[in-house]
């Protein structure tokens, strides 16, 4: 979706002001609220691309108002009633439904340490060869999907060179929407920066972008 | 979606706490796994983490060569791998080169190996400005890169992680792997920043 979190190359946003000696959470509610991310997350209901999905699907006006975890609440509590883990009878009244059952956590304290380093990979064998190769040029195709993508307005139309195959990786704009994980080729994408931005842009300077196959063409 | 009527508070404090409770009376969540969850981010995995990376690169070049080939698996052989580590891929600065990296359409960052990301890597400004005028953005950390130096800006737009080996400053001939870990900035491996030596970690 063209939303405003798809926010390269815009301007008016004003300095970076980076924080000096920076602390992890500014407040003990956004530790909470990372965490509980996390921790229903593993119980499977749904995929982190569709976790970034609830966070674009914010009204902009309010995406641009939010901190970083007010977002990742905001976005939790999405997904908590549209997967059915919670109702919206429990979230207006804190509680759990009367008689409903309780479940057993998916990650427990123990299982803490052990699986996050194991991480999760997000590469899927496919058996048909990659459509492009490096040095080749692709044009990234025009497109304006209405739901989850992640190829970025700023690039399409752009031509670019191939610059390194990631082999076959989950496709986020199916999988976030719970219609599976159709796996693509994806590609580290070389595009000039005047190519992008004009004329004006420093001759040498380029952007790389990770772009999955169908979102490219040859060029 | 309507969210204008009452459901949680509306401060994001009592509301995450309203939640919290709710999620752990109904079974879904240990509050136990939260607290270890948050001391894992706190404590545990942070830039400390990239920053052994980069010091082996400097003293081993069989390593560096390893980590510029595939990252994933050196930066796991110095222990370090899982969430948003998973597919990692590592760019070096040269004198002509500067790498910098970025999320336009969210806030993906290696934090298997710099941990979670600050605040401005993940705001508006940073986002927006990063891949149309690096220039500007750098100068307000400090770097003036001239237009004689290539710069490459690395938009995260998958699950590909990207950690920047910054340059070795010189005069550092003496010190050890150690010693130049202290010197390497989580900034540096972002591609805000260069390693001095008399770089304080950030």
């Amino acid at each position: 979706m063209n939303g405003v979190y798809d926010m390269g190359g815009m301007h008016g946003m004003g300095p970076i002001a980076p924080e000096p000696n920076e602390p992890v959470f500014h407040a003990r509610w956004e530790a909470r609220t990372l965490a509980l991310n996390l921790a229903a997350g593993a119980c499977g209901k749904w995929s982190i691309d569709a976790g970034r999905h609830s966070r674009e699907r914010i009204p902009p006006a309010e995406y641009l108002r939010m901190s970083y975890y007010e977002k990742w609440l905001t976005g939790l509590v999405m997904l908590l009633e549209e997967t059915g883990l919670v109702s919206r009878a429990e979230l207006e009244s804190g509680h759990p439904a009367p008689g409903a059952a309780v479940a057993i956590p998916s990650l427990t304290v123990d299982q803490v340490a052990p699986t996050l380093p194991r991480g999760r990979s997000f590469e899927r064998p496919l058996n048909r060869p990659p459509r492009f190769a490096v040095g080749q040029q692709v044009r990234a195709r025009k497109i304006n999907p209405t739901g989850h993508t992640r190829l970025p307005r700023y690039a399409r139309g752009s031509v670019g060179v191939v610059d390194r195959l990631h082999g076959g990786h989950v496709f986020p704009d199916s999988n976030a929407h719970f219609q599976g994980e159709n796996p693509q080729h994806l590609y580290s994408v070389r595009f000039s920066a005047r190519e992008l931005w004009g004329e004006a842009a420093a001759a040498r300077d380029a952007v790389y972008l990770d772009l999955w196959e169908s979102y490219l063409e040859p060029a | 979606m309507d969210h204008d009527h009452q459901e949680l508070p509306s401060d994001p404090a009592l509301r995450v706490m309203a939640l919290e409770s709710l999620l752990v009376e109904k079974g879904l969540v240990d509050p136990a796994a939260l607290d270890a969850l948050i001391d894992t981010y706190e404590h545990k995995v942070g830039p400390r983490n990239g920053a052994r990376v980069v010091a082996r690169a400097w003293v081993d070049p069989e390593y560096k060569k390893r980590l510029l080939t595939n990252a994933t698996a050196a930066i796991a052989e110095l222990g370090y791998s899982g969430r948003s580590g998973d597919h990692m891929v590592v760019v070096e600065n040269t004198r002509e080169r500067h790498n910098l990296v970025v999320c336009t359409l969210c806030s993906c960052y290696p934090w298997a190996v710099l941990g979670l990301p600050p605040v401005w890597y993940k705001s508006a400004p940073y986002r927006s400005r990063a891949v149309i005028d690096p220039r500007s953005v750098l100068r307000e950390f400090g770097l003036e890169i001239g237009e004689d130096v290539e710069i490459r800006i690395w938009d995260s737009t998958s699950e590909v992680r990207y950690l920047v080996l910054p340059e070795r400053p010189a005069g550092t001939e003496h010190l050890t792997e150690e010693q130049l870990a202290e010197l390497v900035t989580r900034d540096a491996m972002i591609g805000t920043g260069k390693v001095t030596l008399g770089g304080t970690p950030t």
